[in-house]
């Protein structure tokens, strides 16, 4: 399935809505999109991965720059997932404790400011 | 014993190509269902690895990618750069991929390896036995 990309604020938070397939191919339009927000002023970015089935690690590299990027500017970045398969890849890849990660857009925009 | 060949020409958009087929020929070696989307995904890694390898030495030659189901679902990703760019293991612990300084592909290359190791148990990387290149091997259990 082809990646899609679709944003909206919740409160000032912006969520970006993230579905399909995130590999080689498709992670550098995610990566130009949050480039594209990051640039353009936004500061509190949460990326919902709930609609993802397939995510590697070229996607994780690009949700690791977007991270770093927003920490420098005094941002945050945090991530939704509840997916099993998921959360197992980045425990596996120790990014668990990389990223604030929680179950819905409501504790992520709700703790993550 | 079936074998089945694929290779395909260095680019990212090939590698999904290789995932469907490198599943779908597992279910039908009888690898367990629930296995399947880590077959998936460290195919997927194995191929990811192998294509920009390729890209970072201006190589054509096509990338292959081998799966037969002779007692066991062996998968071999065969790229064609030089031996001493691919060899070793080297997952990046928690820190390292947090460093500023790190960039996106040693992250991406690091988190690449950290996915292979971690699904898959029989895992070998390893030269070639003809000409340049390494391969990597997975290995996963049928149910018969």
């Amino acid at each position: 399935m082809e990646l899609s990309l679709a944003t909206r604020t919740v409160g000032e938070h912006t969520v970006l809505e993230v579905g399909g397939e995130v590999d080689v191919y498709t992670a550098p339009r995610l990566r130009e999109r949050l480039l594209e927000l990051i640039d353009g002023g936004v500061r509190h970015v949460v990326v919902d991965l709930g609609r993802v089935d397939f995510l590697d690690s070229t996607g994780l590299g690009v949700l690791v720059g977007a991270l770093k990027r927003l920490r420098t500017a005094d941002g945050t970045f945090a991530l939704v997932c509840d997916k099993e398969p998921l959360l197992k890849i980045f425990r596996i890849t120790a990014l668990d404790q990389v990223f604030p990660l929680h179950r819905t857009v409501e504790a992520a925009t709700g703790a993550g400011k | 014993m079936a074998t089945v060949r694929l290779s395909f020409s260095p680019a990212p958009v090939h590698v999904r190509t290789a995932r469907l087929v490198g599943v779908a020929v597992a279910r039908r070696a009888g690898v367990r269902e629930d296995l399947l989307d880590e077959v998936r995904l460290a195919i997927g890694e194995a191929c990811t690895r192998a294509v920009a390898l390729h890209r970072q030495y201006g190589l054509s030659e096509p990338v292959l990618v081998e799966m037969s189901d002779s007692g066991a679902y062996a998968v071999r990703v065969v790229d064609r750069a030089p031996i001493e760019a691919g060899i070793g293991l080297a997952a990046l612990d928690a820190d390292q991929l947090a460093n500023e300084s790190l960039d996106e592909d040693d992250l991406t290359t690091g988190v690449g390896f950290a996915l292979l190791a971690g699904f898959v148990e029989d895992l070998q990387v390893r030269p070639v036995d003809d000409g340049i290149g390494t391969e990597v091997r997975m290995v996963w259990p049928v149910a018969r």
